[in-house]
């Protein structure tokens, strides 16, 4: 039997052109759309670097100052448009410090193309200067990843490669190029890719499964649906909405799903997880019917597994079939894409409303509101708190910024406060929990978004892991606004180590330098706030700058986030303090 | 749920690409599931590869894994079967010196009994070829275990499953999209 193993578009007849394969690579990269990557040149990819030369006024290379940065540079750019980033590097060192982003993007869905340079392929094996085995490395974290040592090769693998990287449930792919492969010559044409024969993006929906999903909403006396960034990644908040509304369903969302709906929506009832909100975390245990949309019941969203819903009826929209199943047992499961099942969805449902069940919700917020919120976002004694500073960011930018935020306590303030009116604006590392996401990521946000407020919210710790990124901000004129909320702690270790370990305090408390110093080294305007009645003022100058900005908050050292499920508890278990 | 863990044989069947073990094995790796064994060749399929791989794992595991392995791009389909589902099985090689033959006659009994096949014979020694179960080659390397074996090796199981795999009628339909 022989069949075709992918599908392209149409041949273009007499259109082949001979040129060599590093052209033919900012090619492809221009028939994909690309029109800006971030990258560091090196030996091994120099002859895609004089091709980006000739080719600049079509496309943009952004020299990162370290190749992580390029890789959440390029997450960044991506998670905010929808659209692939691209990230590019040389061999070996400059090929292995991709590795982080590309595992970032992994685990959080994020579509994005990693180009390396690989040394002459008769060289592969021998050890040779800068020869790393980049494909070996980044198979267990890529979506796909493929070897090129012939220039032919090149248009149909980048064509597989961002065909892969954007379709079904998105990830990051690597294409490794040998050098020879960069400097030979031969006959180019391009055709996108369309179809691979082994690979289904997504799966067929089952109309029963979605009758059945519909029969279980319809009877439900206490439904809740928990969303995740499926609904951002199939562009389905519309649909999401929709449905929210028709059956009046409380929905909470999970990190990375943030921003699908707006936050002040009234059926929107707060964040799922660890420190997510009191009133979805208790009434997990409390629903009869759980809709999971477009998550994949990561622990830290579900606690202990054994005492998780298990009242309820679970149903899960997912388009990847390996999720289902895998943590939560689900009662009916809705294969497909997120925006297409949802659509087929609404018809069957309902009109309806949950009050007194929705009122429940009220009710604990209130005492979250009362035992955490009021004291976090308008305190009343010495000590500024991240918390004040989301809310002085809401005031400032009315809800419409994209925030871009690192990973630990000022994370999980930011999403906790953040107000979000437009979807794709909670940008951050979910699975991963890479500190050193946000100052690259908020580069690329700003890029693929120059019309957008992008606010970038890191904590000392995190900042000083990719703080070098300053001089792509002020290379690039980049008018990223950054906070770091500086508490002169690694907070959230911090805050386990006096919850959990007795205030044994390991190896977190930070001697931090001068910051403002720091950026004002890389010209960018700055300003350190250390008492309360400064933080209204720097906000508003910050979000008034036309520039990049950059604020210091000196917060309160010792400060906790709460509520809490603390490490293998059950959802219901939630802390307040 | 304390399920039992069972013998799983594992059929996944790939595109022909390099580096696609390396991921099928990492998929293994990361979960510390063992591997007994591992084969892999063309299918029945122009192609088209096919790994047979036997784990001991529970039912559970086994299908999740199976979803992770589908996951990935250049595998067409994978399926797990118990062993009453499938028709498998292994074979194997000795090398036992010549003079053996004649000062110890029982062994061409054993040969003769242990369905063994003799693929060649020279002076300084003999090979043996077997394919069966697991118990009927073990039984016969400790038979001749007694007498001395200069060589033994083991391939992994090769299996065929009673139901159908229907990876044609996949491949075609993609053809007529």
């Amino acid at each position: 039997m022989n069949t075709e193993t992918i599908k392209k578009t149409q041949e273009v007849a007499d259109k082949t052109e001979r040129i060599t394969g590093s052209e033919a690579i900012i090619r492809c990269l221009i028939a994909e759309g690309v029109d800006i990557l971030y990258g560091y040149p090196g030996g091994a990819i120099m002859p895609v670097y004089d091709e980006l030369y000739k080719y600049q006024d079509k496309i943009h290379h952004v020299l990162t100052r370290h190749e992580q940065g390029a890789t959440h540079a390029a997450q960044g750019y991506a998670r905010i448009s929808g659209k692939v980033g691209v990230a590019m590097a040389t061999s070996g060192p400059g090929a292995t410090n991709l590795i982080t982003g590309i595992a970032d993007a992994q685990i959080d869905s994020t579509p994005m193309v990693c180009i390396t340079g690989q040394v002459f392929s008769n060289l592969l094996g021998s050890d040779a200067f800068q020869e790393t085995d980049i494909v070996g490395i980044s198979t267990p974290v890529t979506k796909w990843n493929h070897q090129v040592t012939k220039a032919s090769e090149i248009p149909e693998v980048i064509a597989k490669a961002f065909y892969i990287a954007r379709s079904g449930r998105p990830g990051p792919v690597l294409i490794d190029i040998t050098k020879d492969a960069q400097v030979s010559e031969f006959d180019f044409q391009y055709r996108k890719c369309t179809g691979i024969r082994s690979y289904v993006p997504v799966p067929k929906t089952n109309p029963e499964s979605v009758k059945a999903a519909a029969d279980l909403i319809n009877a439900a006396k206490k439904p809740l649906i928990v969303w995740g960034q499926g609904v951002i990644l199939g562009k389905a908040e519309n649909e999401l909405k929709a449905i929210v509304e028709k059956v009046g369903i409380p929905a909470a969302w999970t990190i990375l799903g943030a921003s699908a709906l707006p936050t002040t929506h009234p059926l929107n009832v707060g964040m799922v997880g660890m420190h997510g909100n009191y009133a979805p975390n208790k009434l997990t245990n409390e629903c009869d019917v759980l809709i999971a949309i477009g998550m994949r019941f990561d622990d830290r969203v579900t606690g202990k597994l054994d005492t998780y819903a298990k009242q309820a009826k679970i149903i899960h929209f997912d388009i990847d079939p390996a999720e289902i199943d895998k943590n939560v047992k689900t009662d009916v499961a809705v294969l497909g894409d997120s925006k297409d099942s949802l659509a087929k969805l609404l018809p069957l449902l309902n009109e309806k409303s949950h009050d007194s069940w929705l009122q429940e919700f009220k009710d604990l917020y209130k005492i979250e509101f009362e035992k955490v919120i009021k004291n976090d976002i308008s305190p009343t004694k010495e000590g500024l708190t991240m918390g004040e500073v989301l809310k002085q960011i809401n005031i400032e930018t009315k809800g419409n910024a994209a925030i871009v935020s690192d990973v630990g306590q000022h994370q999980m303030i930011a999403c906790r406060y953040a107000d979000f009116n437009i979807t794709k604006s909670n940008i951050t590392s979910g699975g991963l929990g890479t500190m050193g996401f946000a100052l690259p990521a908020a580069i690329g946000a700003k890029m693929a978004a120059p019309e957008r407020e992008v606010v970038a919210i890191i904590g000392d710790g995190g900042y000083q892991m990719t703080i070098q990124e300053l001089g792509t901000i002020f290379q690039q004129k980049a008018a990223v606004k950054i906070v770091v909320l500086n508490n002169e702690f690694l907070g959230m270790v911090r805050q386990w180590q006096q919850l959990f370990f007795d205030k044994r305090y390991a190896s977190t408390e930070m001697t931090n330098p001068n910051f403002v110093a720091i950026a004002e080294g890389y010209y960018i305007k700055a300003r350190k706030v250390t008492k309360r009645e400064e933080l209204a003022d720097a906000v508003k100058e910050m979000i008034a700058s036309k520039d990049s900005y950059f604020l210091e908050v000196c917060v309160e050292k010792e400060d906790n986030v709460f509520p809490m499920i603390p490490a293998g508890a059950s959802v219901s278990d939630i802390r307040l303090s | 749920m304390n399920e039992d863990i069972k013998t799983f044989t594992i059929s996944i069947y790939t595109e022909n690409n390099i580096g696609l073990l390396n991921r099928i094995s990492a998929i293994f790796q990361r979960r510390h599931i063992n591997i007994e064994s591992l084969t892999t060749s063309q299918s029945e399929i122009e192609g088209v590869n096919r790994f047979v791989i036997v784990v001991n794992i529970t039912e559970s595991q086994a299908r999740k894994i199976i979803g992770q392995f589908e996951k990935q791009v250049e595998v067409i389909r994978a399926y797990y079967h118990k062993d009453e589902d499938t028709i498998y099985t292994e074979s194997c090689m000795f090398k036992i010196k010549s003079a053996l033959l004649f000062e110890e006659p029982q062994i061409q009994n054993i040969i003769k009994e242990s369905n063994a096949r003799i693929v060649t014979v020279n002076k300084e020694f003999f090979v043996l070829e077997k394919s069966g179960r697991r118990n009927e080659i073990e039984s016969l390397r400790r038979d001749l275990n007694v007498f001395g074996i200069m060589q033994f090796v083991r391939a992994g199981r090769i299996a065929v499953t009673k139901d159908e795999m229907k990876i044609t009628e996949m491949l075609l339909a993609f053809n007529n999209q």
